[in-house]
C-alpha cells in the first residue's frame, strides 16, 4: 500500500485513530509519519511507565487469564468527578483528578504496593491547613461516638454539650477548608 | 526580572561550588503538588488551566510570601516567549522537555536567583523545584518545603490523609519528593566498577541514570542519582538514605581516583592532556564528543593535571553548549552541523582565554 500522504513511498507505519468514536485507519512512510509529528512517538518514550502501567493493570483485571477462565468483564468504574474510566486510567497511566484516588479506592491498592514497595499509605509531611482540618475531623468523630455512648445512657445533658460541641468543630472545619 | 535575564547568562547553580563539587555536580528536589476542585492538567480546560496560574499568580504575589522569605519570582507564561527562550530555560534545567512541549497553557515562576523553580501545569499543577550545586540535600529540602507551606497558606492543596499529596501520576502520590544528586564519576568508569556500584543501588530503593544518554549510557561519566518511592518513607528518609549512599559513591569515585593516579598515572595524564589538546585547538565538536572530553577536563582540574582553570567549566559548558544557548549566542538559526563549528569556538574561546595550562 502507498503512503497516503506522499502517495510515493510504501506505508509502513499504520495508525488507528478513534475520535469520538468515529474510526479512520492511516497509512503512512516513515519519512512523513516522522514529519507529521503528532502521530510519532519519539524512540524512548514508547517504553515509559505510563505503558508499562497498563500491564501491570492487565492482571489486576483478571487480564488474559480472567478471559480465558470465562469470567464476566469487570464492571466499568468512573470517577464520580471527572468521569475518567479505570481503563483509561490504565491506558493513560494518569488519574483525571485527585477524587479518582477514592472511586479507584480499593483496585489502587496492589498497584501501589508494587510501585512503592509495598507500602499504601503516606507516612510524611502534613500541610498546615489540611493537617488542622484532619485533626479535626479525627476529633469530631471520637466526640460523635461518645455522643452515641451518652445518648444509650439516657445522659441527655452531657449528650446535648457534646452536639454543641461537634457542631462547632464542623463549622470551624467548613471555614477551615474554603 | 524580565526573560532576557533568565536566558542569556548562566544559573547560580552552574557558577557557584557547592560541598563536595569535586564529584557531586549538583542537587535537585522536586515536589509534585496539585489544588483541590480542579482536574489535573491532563483533563483540564485552557479555562482551569489559566485559573490554575492566576492561583499560583496570587500566592507569590502576596505580601505574606515574599515577607516570610519566599523570595522573589517572576511568573511567565509560556505561550508568550519564543521557542528558543522556551528551550534555554529547558537547557538550564529550570523547565522540563515535557513543558517545552506542551507549552500551551502552561507557566513557570522562576526565582531571582533562579534556584527555586515552580511549573505551573506540567503534569501535575505544580512542580516546585530546587537546584543547588554540589552536595545540599538537606539545604535543597529545607528551602523547597518553606516554599512550598508559603505556597499552602494560599492554596487548597489536594491532600489525603491515607494517601498523601495526590498526584496526577501514582508513581508520585504520597510525599510527591523526587529528590536527586548529579555525580560525575570518570574513575569509577574508568577502573570498571561502575557497574557494581550502581546495580547495588537498586536493592536499596534508589534509581540511577545516564545524563543525557539513552537508557543506562552515561554521556560525560554523569550519573543521576535519585529515589523512586514516594509512599510510606518520609521525606526526611528519602532525603538521608540519598545523602548516606552519595557519601558512599563519593567515597568509592575518591578512592579510584587515587588509585587511578597511583597505578595508571600516565596514561590517565595522557588521556587528560589529549582531552586537552582537542577541545583547545578543535574546529568542529559534536555534543556527545564535548562532554566526553569536558570530563576528562574535569577530571583533570580535580587530580591537579590541569591548572588555571575553574572547576565550574564543565557545568557551564555542558549548558551552554547545548542547541539554544549556541544559537542564542551567535543570534541566528543554526544547522546542526554548524552547530559543532560554534560549539568548538565556545569551547576553545573559554579554554584558551583563562591561564589553563598542563
Amino acid at each position: 500500500m502507498l503512503c497516503q500522504r506522499c502517495q510515493q513511498r510504501d506505508s509502513t507505519v499504520h495508525f488507528t485513530k478513534i475520535l469520538n468514536g468515529e474510526k479512520s485507519e492511516i497509512h503512512l512512510c516513515e519519512t512523513c509519519a516522522r514529519e507529521n509529528g503528532e502521530f510519532m512517538i519519539k524512540p524512548g518514550e514508547d517504553f515509559s511507565f505510563h505503558n508499562l502501567l497498563s500491564g501491570l493493570l492487565g492482571f489486576e483485571n483478571g487480564g488474559a487469564f480472567g478471559q480465558i477462565a470465562g469470567m464476566q468483564k469487570p464492571q466499568i468504574t468512573r470517577c464520580n468527578t471527572c468521569g475518567l474510566s479505570y481503563q483509561q486510567f490504565a491506558e493513560l497511566g494518569r488519574f483525571g483528578c485527585a477524587d479518582c484516588y477514592h472511586s479507584f479506592g480499593p483496585r489502587l491498592e496492589p498497584l501501589l504496593r508494587r510501585i512503592h514497595g509495598g507500602a499504601t499509605a503516606h507516612t510524611g509531611k502534613v500541610p498546615h491547613r489540611a493537617g488542622g482540618i484532619i485533626k479535626k475531623r479525627l476529633q469530631i468523630e471520637s466526640l460523635r461516638s461518645e455522643l452515641q455512648q451518652k445518648i444509650q445512657l439516657e445522659q441527655f445533658e452531657e449528650a446535648a454539650t457534646l452536639r454543641d460541641r461537634i457542631r462547632e468543630l464542623e463549622q470551624q472545619s467548613e471555614a477551615g477548608g474554603n | 526580572m524580565p526573560i532576557h535575564d533568565f536566558v542569556q547568562d548562566t544559573s547560580r547553580w552552574m557558577s557557584d561550588e557547592g560541598p563536595y563539587s569535586d564529584i557531586v555536580i549538583s542537587t535537585r528536589i522536586r515536589l509534585a503538588r496539585n489544588l483541590i476542585e480542579h482536574p489535573f492538567p491532563m483533563l483540564q480546560s485552557e479555562h482551569q488551566a489559566d485559573e490554575v496560574i492566576e492561583r499560583v499568580r496570587a500566592a507569590i504575589g502576596s505580601p505574606e510570601f515574599a515577607e516570610q522569605g519566599g523570595g522573589n519570582f517572576e511568573l511567565i507564561q509560556l505561550d508568550t516567549i519564543t521557542g528558543l527562550d522556551l528551550k534555554t530555560l529547558e537547557e538550564k534545567y529550570l523547565i522540563s522537555s515535557t513543558m517545552v512541549e506542551h507549552a500551551t497553557r502552561g507557566a513557570a515562576a522562576i526565582r531571582e536567583d533562579e534556584l527555586v523553580s515552580i511549573m505551573i501545569n506540567e503534569e501535575d499543577h505544580l512542580r516546585l523545584q530546587v537546584l543547588l550545586p554540589g552536595l545540599q540535600l538537606a539545604e535543597a529540602w529545607e528551602t523547597a518545603t518553606r516554599v512550598d507551606d508559603l505556597l499552602e497558606a494560599k492554596l487548597n492543596y489536594a491532600f489525603d490523609e491515607r494517601f498523601g499529596y495526590l498526584t496526577a501520576c501514582p508513581t508520585n502520590v504520597g510525599t510527591g519528593i523526587r529528590a536527586s544528586v548529579m555525580l560525575h564519576l570518570p574513575a569509577l568508569v574508568a577502573t570498571g566498577q561502575i557497574n557494581r556500584v550502581l546495580s547495588a543501588l537498586g536493592q536499596v530503593g534508589l534509581i540511577v541514570r545516564g545524563v543525557h544518554g539513552e537508557g543506562t549510557e552515561a554521556i560525560g561519566n554523569l550519573f543521576q542519582l535519585s529515589n523512586q518511592i514516594t509512599l510510606g518513607v518520609p521525606e526526611e528518609e528519602v532525603i538521608q538514605s540519598l545523602e548516606s549512599v552519595a557519601q558512599k559513591i563519593i567515597e568509592h569515585e575518591s578512592q579510584a581516583r587515587t588509585y587511578l593516579m597511583q597505578e595508571s598515572r600516565e596514561d590517565i595524564e595522557d588521556r587528560i592532556a589529549r582531552s586537552f589538546g582537542i577541545l583547545a585547538y578543535a574546529r568542529r565538536l559534536s555534543a556527545k564528543e564535548t562532554m566526553q572530553r569536558l570530563s576528562d577536563i574535569r577530571l583533570g582540574i580535580d587530580l591537579g593535571v590541569i591548572k588555571g582553570i575553574s572547576k565550574n567549566i564543565l557545568k557551564e559548558l555542558m549548558v551552554m553548549t547545548q542547541p539554544a544557548f549556541l544559537q542564542r549566542k551567535s543570534g541566528v538559526a543554526l544547522a546542526p552541523g554548524e552547530r559543532d563549528f560554534r560549539r568548538a569556538e565556545l569551547v576553545r574561546d573559554k579554554l584558551r582565554s583563562g591561564a589553563g595550562h598542563i
